[in-house]
């Protein structure tokens, strides 16, 4: 099974989400997600400043085999990207909830929407 | 359910992701797509193609009926056993029923190599014309096929043949040659130099393990799809289909007008199609932009007109995207390519992006 942090909140879409306590939060897409698409050669990232609802494609990652859309798991404002990932794509394989992250958002909405680390492992196993 | 190869068992020791691919479960990868395409390009590495089909031919006329149904001509292989042709087998319309490898094995003997996912449309094909020509068409279920493949795969098999390397060692380009109960051909998929080995299935784990023994790693269909793409090699149902004809898939090279008298299935919608001279063409595209290119993208060429991306990927020697695609005939050196209602530049360029490891366009 992958890895699944507890204290981290996830969308049905696989993307991962971590409250950092200051009112920012960071999104990813989880180990699961990134070991379905395989290597990791292209990451477009949302613009700076976006205002997006939750679930609305935001970003895209392509592996060797496929590309795939990343959905806003919160509402929110787009307030940092993380260029490292557009250099080094393989960053979303080699650590998915750590260098590998995506963009943070603030002023958020639908947080209570997200599954917690048992739910998304249970959808997950289903699937 | 899911066929599997003789070699099933290997690929699940190995951790292999398995997919379902023309009704076969098969290695995607073992782990890293991506380190298996460096590993053909740098050293040696082989995939499980056992799901693809040999069939033999046996028969008097079996060079009569090879060169009724293929569009390269058979003859080409007289008075040499052992060495092998590429050809179209065309339907009456000129569209591409498979591509496949004819080996000359005796004169009264020659052996096929066909797709997997077009494995009961060819025999099927076959059998309409065997009986006309009195030759028994003849599905080796019996035998694996592993391909070793990279600038290093040669040395490493001939330390697993032992003496019967003696049989291959000097085998050329596009020849084959028994060695023990093996067919090795010295021939692939990936750009990159090495042997295709027919083996009997129940020997195929044994000369696996021992090719694994040898330092040759095993890499998924993922990687051999990266790597026939940056060789150029066409993919049969994407660059090329039963509505295509070979003249507008880059293989009019092996498409044998001469002799002249020589009737095969297709030539005359293939003879009006280059009198009336041919629309389209395959071209290579080379993404300069950020993105990856995939089949089935529509392709803008400024003056010229409209085509689309065959097959597409990101070409890890390369490190940018590059693709096939169809397009009108015309000058051209640049285009757009429209991925996801954007469109990125692309440069024109003729096919293979990569020959022995090195970019070449």
């Amino acid at each position: 099974m992958s890895n699944l942090p507890h204290e981290l909140k996830y969308s049905k879409s696989h993307e991962w989400v971590r409250d950092e306590g200051d009112g920012t939060y960071t999104v990813g897409i989880t180990d699961h997600a990134q070991g379905l698409l395989g290597d990791m050669v292209f990451v477009e990232l949302p613009e700076l400043e976006r205002v997006v609802n939750a679930e609305e494609e935001c970003a895209v990652v392509e592996s060797v085999k496929a590309a795939s859309d990343v959905y806003a798991p919160l509402g929110g404002t787009i307030i940092e990207v993380n260029s490292a990932v557009e250099e080094s794509p393989e960053l979303v394989n080699q650590d998915p909830y750590g260098d590998g992250w995506l963009f943070k958002l603030s002023d958020i909405s639908g947080l209570d929407a997200l599954l917690d680390a048992d739910a998304y492992a249970e959808m997950v196993d289903e699937s | 359910m899911a066929k599997q190869t003789a070699l099933y068992a290997a690929h699940v020791a190995e951790g292999a992701k398995l997919v379902d691919f023309a009704g076969w479960q098969m290695p995607i990868h073992y782990g890293s797509q991506l380190e298996e395409h460096h590993i053909v390009r740098r050293t040696a590495g082989m995939f499980d193609v056992s799901h693809m089909c040999v069939v033999d031919l046996h028969g008097v006329r079996s060079r009569d009926m090879l060169r009724y149904l293929m569009a390269n001509d058979v003859a080409r292989l007289d008075g040499q056993p052992g060495k092998a042709l590429y050809s179209c087998m065309l339907n009456e319309r000129g569209g591409v029923i498979d591509d496949l490898i004819i080996y000359h094995m005796e004169t009264t003997w020659y052996r096929l190599v066909v797709n997997a996912g077009t494995r009961n449309k060819d025999l099927a094909w076959l059998a309409k014309s065997a009986p006309s020509f009195d030759v028994e068409v003849i599905e080796r279920d019996d035998l694996a096929m592993i391909a070793v493949q990279g600038p290093e795969a040669r040395d490493k098999v001939h330390t697993v043949l032992g003496e019967d390397a003696a049989a291959v060692r000097d085998l050329g380009r596009f020849a084959a040659a028994e060695a023990g109960e093996l067919f090795v051909a010295r021939t692939g998929y990936t750009g990159e130099d090495g042997y295709e080995i027919v083996v009997p299935a129940e020997q195929a784990e044994d000369l696996w393990q021992q090719l694994r023994d040898a330092g040759v790693l095993p890499c998924g269909l993922g990687a051999r799809d990266t790597l026939r793409l940056e060789a150029g090699m066409n993919l049969y149902g994407q660059d090329m289909t039963e509505e295509t004809s070979p003249l507008i898939s880059g293989l009019a090279w092996t498409v044998a007008f001469e002799p002249e008298g020589r009737q095969f299935v297709g030539r005359a919608v293939l003879e009006m199609e280059r009198a009336q001279g041919v629309t389209q063409q395959l071209v290579g595209l080379l993404l300069e932009e950020k993105g990856v290119l995939r089949s089935h993208q529509k392709v803008i060429i400024a003056g010229v007109g409209e085509g689309e991306t065959t097959s597409g990927s990101f070409a890890p020697t390369l490190g940018k995207a590059i693709a096939l695609a169809r397009v009108p005939v015309g000058d051209a050196g640049e285009c757009l390519v429209e991925i996801r209602n954007r469109q990125l530049k692309a440069r024109i360029v003729k096919p293979p992006f990569v020959k022995n490891g090195k970019a070449v366009y």
